[in-house]
């Protein structure tokens, strides 16, 4: 347990230079995207000594060291600026929307590792056989659907015709935000002050905008549990198990999918930001006010502060997940600690 | 009294794949004693472990059983359904393997491996006696119990191999099936080790079928050897007549192959040729092609296995 603790701690450390590269390539690419902020927030037809006197006021006439550092300064403050549209800071707009994200995400990539392992690990045990193809076919159909089609179908068949589920928002109007806003996190929220009916609305909401994500990237997970699981099954403990007369179903999903699972988890980290580009565009679909409809609404109003912000935030949380990841994968598997 | 343990007869198993169908035992009968131990050596390939496998039916798919019995005191493993064979594992039957790192589960301690074991085969044993049980096992095999926690990983050859014995016998089976135990062992260690192999033998009243391509190995240990060709037996014997008066060409053969064996033969001489594809075997007998003393019955009719001074031994010479 000392080890796992030193293991944790040094890769905690790590995280911070990873979370530096990043600020800087958001702080670049930002700087040299074509465009600038000062005269497309004033229209195009602002005399000039106006934009000079916003620029002065922005600090963008400062050499680009200069307002590097100050915007590092800034961040390490968890100071996100002031949005250039509206009179709000930047922090207190994603602090309104993050977490209708994570939720989304979270049950997401819930229903996604659930799908995918659980099924990849079926078709591997069941190789060749029908059950196998099946899961196959469905996952290459599931990955090369794009995920706002996607949306559009379950709106469509669930939301329309069969008129089962509601097809935006995070509540229905009556139960509609702050009679009950503590966290954010709906789901929790509604448990906290226990209002079952509240609940079973949020759920019943998130129900297809969730689906939408999982569905949409399980189909890559179960590829990589069936090919690991492939592996593993082949490997001599696997047979030293079966000659110990050690039950197939154990032997399956438990010798062998906790050793196919190490590179699963680190695909997981892998995936958080293909699963932030699929909340976006889930969000836009479902009218879910999460960062992602945040970003969107801020692109066109070119907003850079808070478009910077939402970057940054992104940023830190598939650092944070790749943390989190590798030190779940150090608590499997031992040989890591060492 | 009938005191045989094994009894394989006419064993036949394939493996079908794409250009036809690999004969990786063909025609194998085999018994064995209570309490002895059978060496089975061979070239690689013959179907040494296809055979250990085909007992405990741990054949791989497309692996399977194609005709014979296999007799574990008198009752059929070929034809027992799923459930009586995974009794048989482990309790009845142990194996171990060649490579002891990657016969054990690099996530799991040692210590949670037999738990497993034992809470498999022995309803009602909590995880405290399992725990004592392994204990005692480690250090009978002089291994400190502090061990258990550990992950396999953080130990040496020779005693992950000796782990995996114990795991092997700690249910007290009474057929051991050793593949290639000590093939990742370094000598002094496989010395140690076959050491211990022969005191568990005498201790536990042990059967073991010891799989090598070592035929130092089974000098050291053996009661009697099997040697295996082409996925058929070649010579059955007791060891010392094996060594000492080798009846079958291709034991023969064999044992002029290798160097550290004390012979009368004065030279080296490896064999020529190479073995047999068992997928479109040769006709008559499957060394007629490599054979020295090949006469015209051995490329028409296979032989039969004659009684010779003792030896069991498939050849036409002594028809
Ligand atoms: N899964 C499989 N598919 C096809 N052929 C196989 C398979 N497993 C084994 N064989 C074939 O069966 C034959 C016997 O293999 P086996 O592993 O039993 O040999 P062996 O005597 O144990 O060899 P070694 O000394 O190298 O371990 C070989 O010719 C091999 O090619
Ligand atoms: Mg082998």
């Amino acid at each position: 347990m000392r080890h796992l603790a030193k293991y944790i701690i040094t890769r905690t450390l790590l995280t911070i230079p990873m979370v530096l590269i990043l600020l800087s390539i958001v702080f670049l690419v930002l700087r040299i995207m074509p465009g600038d902020p000062v005269s497309s927030m004033l229209g195009g037809h602002a005399p000039e000594k106006v934009i000079e006197q916003k620029k002065e006021e922005l600090g963008l006439n400062e050499p680009m060291a200069v307002q590097y550092v100050s915007y590092l300064w800034q961040v390490a403050h968890l100071d996100l600026g002031e949005s250039m549209v509206f009179k709000q800071r930047v922090t207190t707009a994603i602090a309104d929307k993050l977490p209708a994200t994570i939720e989304l995400t979270a049950c997401g990539m819930i229903i996604t590792l659930i799908l995918g392992v659980f099924l990849g690990a079926y078709a591997a045990d069941r190789r060749r056989q029908v059950q196998d193809s099946m899961i196959r076919l469905y996952g290459i159909v599931i990955y090369c659907i794009p995920v706002y089609w996607l949306g559009l179908m379950l709106q469509l068949i669930f939301g329309i015709w069969l008129d089962v589920m509601p097809i935006a928002g995070r509540t229905g109007p009556r139960v509609f935000a702050s009679t009950f806003e503590q966290t954010g996190f709906y789901l929790i929220d509604t448990l906290l002050i226990r209002d079952f009916a509240a609940l079973k609305d949020v759920m019943i909401h998130l129900t297809l905008p969730a689906f939408t994500l999982g569905l949409t990237l399980s189909g890559i997970f179960i590829r990589l549990t069936r090919a690991n699981m492939l592996d593993v099954l082949k490997a001599d403990y696997i047979i030293a198990a079966e000659a110990r007369g050690i039950r197939h179903s154990r032997i399956v999903y438990r010798h062998a999918l906790k050793n196919a699972f190490i590179p699963i988890l680190t695909m997981m980290g892998l995936q958080v930001a293909l699963l932030m580009a699929g909340a976006i565009l889930t969000e836009t679909t479902f009218s879910w006010p999460g960062m992602g409809r945040l970003l969107l609404e801020r692109i066109y109003l070119r907003d850079y502060p808070t478009i910077q912000g939402v970057i940054i935030v992104f940023a830190l949380i598939v650092a944070g997940v790749s943390l989190v990841v590798d030190i779940i994968y150090a608590m499997i598997d031992p040989r890591i600690r060492y | 009294m009938n005191n045989t343990i094994l009894d394989i007869q006419d064993l036949k198993v394939e493996f079908p794949i794409n250009i036809g169908t690999v004969r990786a035992v063909d025609g194998v009968s085999l018994k064995l004693n209570q309490g002895e131990v059978m060496g089975l050596v061979g070239e690689s390939g013959c179907g040494k472990s296809t055979l250990g496998f085909s007992i405990l039916r741990l054949l791989r798919p497309p692996g399977r059983i194609a005709s014979g019995r296999i007799l574990y005191h008198g009752r059929d493993i070929v034809s027992m359904d799923e459930k009586e064979v995974l009794k048989l594992r482990g309790r009845r039957i142990a194996m171990i393997f060649q490579d002891p790192l990657t016969s054990l589960n690099p996530l799991f301690s040692i210590g949670r491996q037999f738990v497993e074991t034992l809470q498999t085969h022995e309803k009602g044993i909590n995880k405290k006696q399992a725990i004592l049980q392994a204990e005692s096992m480690l250090e009978s095999l002089g291994i400190s119990k502090e061990r258990l926690q550990e992950f396999p990983h953080q130990m040496s050859g020779g005693m992950r191999q000796r782990i995996m014995i114990g795991m092997g016998l700690i249910l007290n089976p009474d057929l051991l099936i050793a593949d290639e135990p000590t093939t990742s062992l370094d000598v002094i260690v496989e010395a140690q080790f076959l050491d211990l192999l022969a005191d568990l033998c005498r201790q536990y009243n042990l059967t073991i079928i010891l799989i090598t391509h070592n035929l130092g190995n089974v000098a050291q240990l053996a009661d009697r050897i099997t040697v295996m060709y082409g996925g058929t037996l070649a010579e059955v014997g007791l060891s010392g007549d094996i060594f000492h008066t080798p009846l079958h060409p291709y034991t023969q053969g064999l044992l002029a192959s290798i160097p550290n064996i004390k012979l009368d033969q004065p030279e080296l001489s490896p064999m020529e040729g190479s073995p047999p594809d068992l997928v479109n075997p040769p006709t008559g007998c499957v060394f007629h092609p490599r054979c020295p003393q090949v006469m015209d019955i051995c490329t028409r009719q296979r032989p039969p296995a004659f009684q010779k001074n003792g030896h069991q031994v498939s050849c036409w010479l002594y028809r």
